[in-house]
């Protein structure tokens, strides 16, 4: 066991923990963070993605001890039920989820494919988005959300 | 994942150091073979030695060959202006890897060294004629790969970075597994002025291979209605609940066409 300490969301939280431990459950589980979440064990669902300073990751399959001096920011960190950022307004808007199991981890993949490329076509969404994957929606709408939260956006 | 030691020195000599302090330990570069691994309790390591922060990552390009360093992510290759400009194909082809997230945190050191037989990058160093260069020594492309999940490495050699030879003409075409987006079949065609290399992944038992014959027919005549003639046998081919090893057959004629424009 060791101390880590991470950046997430501006707020400094350290925890004593194994270096076993993944980013993802020091997330949900030490941090007390529960908007990112685990859909699969093989890296491929996406439902996990978090920034890390501002590049988009799979936190099921990093180390926590792998994002130590960088900044974190996960679903809580973007906006407020008050003050929804602009990717969350869009999908709420476009009917972009019905569960909602994946829709934090296709929001914060959203919000660094526009940041990337604020006139995305609906082909580069498309390919920016394989590594989310939704059971629910059949995608139509999540596409037709991101278009809808990069012109939000100021694409 | 079994309890494990994390160490993250800040040079290659360190991050030796820190391998041989160790019985099992591991390097770990973008995880995204060995933390799946971990997590599955496939390997148990008994210290991880990450070895992001030993400047491993500078692309350059250096007249015949475009040198790149073992820690560069799929995605600094994909949009490298130096990679696209000597060798578009292969700028092509980590574009194609896996996902974004995939392709931000995985490394090319990590996915030659792995030697996966469905993984991308074997193809472009063999074709290529790439020298992988490691703390100890420089080793062809011809004598690297060994095996499935095999390589010419020893358990305490890092590769450092890889020089790839600048083609007159390459591609890569691969037919991505729908769900993990691996190559089922993957060709990446090379010519040197009048020399061809065929490098075919995701489909051999043994890993990654040069298909001979389709070498010797493209360099005398380099076009894809020339391959028509060509035989393909599935021996020696995987066959798994993705695909036969005679569509694999298939596949690797058809996506060898595909590349040869
Ligand atoms: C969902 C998903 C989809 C994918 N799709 C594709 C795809 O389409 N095509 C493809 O080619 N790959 C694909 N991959 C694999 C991906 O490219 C990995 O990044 C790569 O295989 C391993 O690289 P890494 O940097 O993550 O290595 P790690 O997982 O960190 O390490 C892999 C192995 O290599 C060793 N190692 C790492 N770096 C070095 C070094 N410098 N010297 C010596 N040993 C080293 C490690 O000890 C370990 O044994 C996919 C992965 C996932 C999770
Ligand atoms: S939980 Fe599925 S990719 Fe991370
Ligand atoms: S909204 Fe249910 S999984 Fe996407």
């Amino acid at each position: 066991m060791g101390e880590i300490s991470l950046n997430i969301n501006g707020k400094v939280e350290k925890h004593d923990v194994g270096d076993n431990t993944l980013l993802v459950d020091f997330i949900r589980e030490n941090a007390g963070l529960t908007g990112t979440h685990v859909g699969c064990d093989t890296s491929q669902c996406g439902a996990c993605v978090v920034h890390i300073d501002g590049v988009s990751v799979k936190a099921c399959t990093m180390l926590a001890a792998q994002a130590q001096g960088s900044e974190i920011t996960t679903i809580e960190g973007i906006g407020t039920s008050d003050a929804l950022h602009p990717m969350q307004e869009a999908f709420k808007e476009n009917h972009g989820l019905q569960c909602g199991f994946c829709t934090p981890g296709m929001v914060m993949s959203a919000i660094e494919l526009v940041s990337k490329n604020k006139n995305a076509s609906e082909k580069d969404i498309r390919d920016g988005l394989e590594g989310n994957i939704c059971r629910c929606t059949g995608y139509h709408n999540i596409v037709k959300s991101v278009k809808a939260g990069a012109e939000k956006m100021g694409g | 994942m079994y309890s494990t030691k994390y160490m993250k020195p800040n040079s290659t000599s360190e991050a030796l150091d820190a391998i041989n302090s160790l019985g099992e330990g591991k390097f770990l570069a973008g995880g995204m073979t060995l933390i799946p691994t971990l997590k599955q309790r496939l390997a148990n390591p008994d210290g991880l030695v990450d070895i992001s922060g030993c400047d491993l990552d500078s692309i350059a390009d250096e007249g015949e060959t475009i040198k790149i360093g073992a820690m560069s992510r799929h995605v600094s290759v994909a949009e490298s202006a130096v990679v696209k400009k000597a060798i578009p194909a292969l700028a092509k082809l980590a574009e194609g890897i896996g996902d974004r997230q995939v392709r931000n945190r995985g490394t090319l050191g990590g996915s030659v060294a792995n030697n996966d037989p469905s993984a991308c990058y074997p193809s472009a160093v063999l074709a290529l004629k790439a020298n992988v260069h490691t703390n100890s020594r420089s080793i062809a492309a011809d004598d690297f790969f060994t095996g499935m999940f095999e390589t010419a490495l020893e358990e305490d050699e890092i590769i450092e970075s890889i020089s790839f030879l600048k083609p007159t003409k390459a591609n890569y075409v691969k037919f991505p597994n729908p769900a993990s987006r691996y190559a089922m079949v993957g060709v990446f065609v090379a010519q040197f002025g009048d020399e061809v290399r065929v490098a075919v992944t995701g489909a051999g038992e043994g890993g990654v291979f040069r298909h001979q014959e389709m070498e010797s027919v493209l360099s005398s005549n380099f076009s894809a209605d020339s391959l028509s003639s060509v035989n393909i046998v599935s021996d020696g081919l995987i066959s798994d609940l993705h695909a036969s090893a005679e569509y694999r057959a298939n596949l690797i004629k058809e996506m060898t066409k595909r590349a040869v424009v």
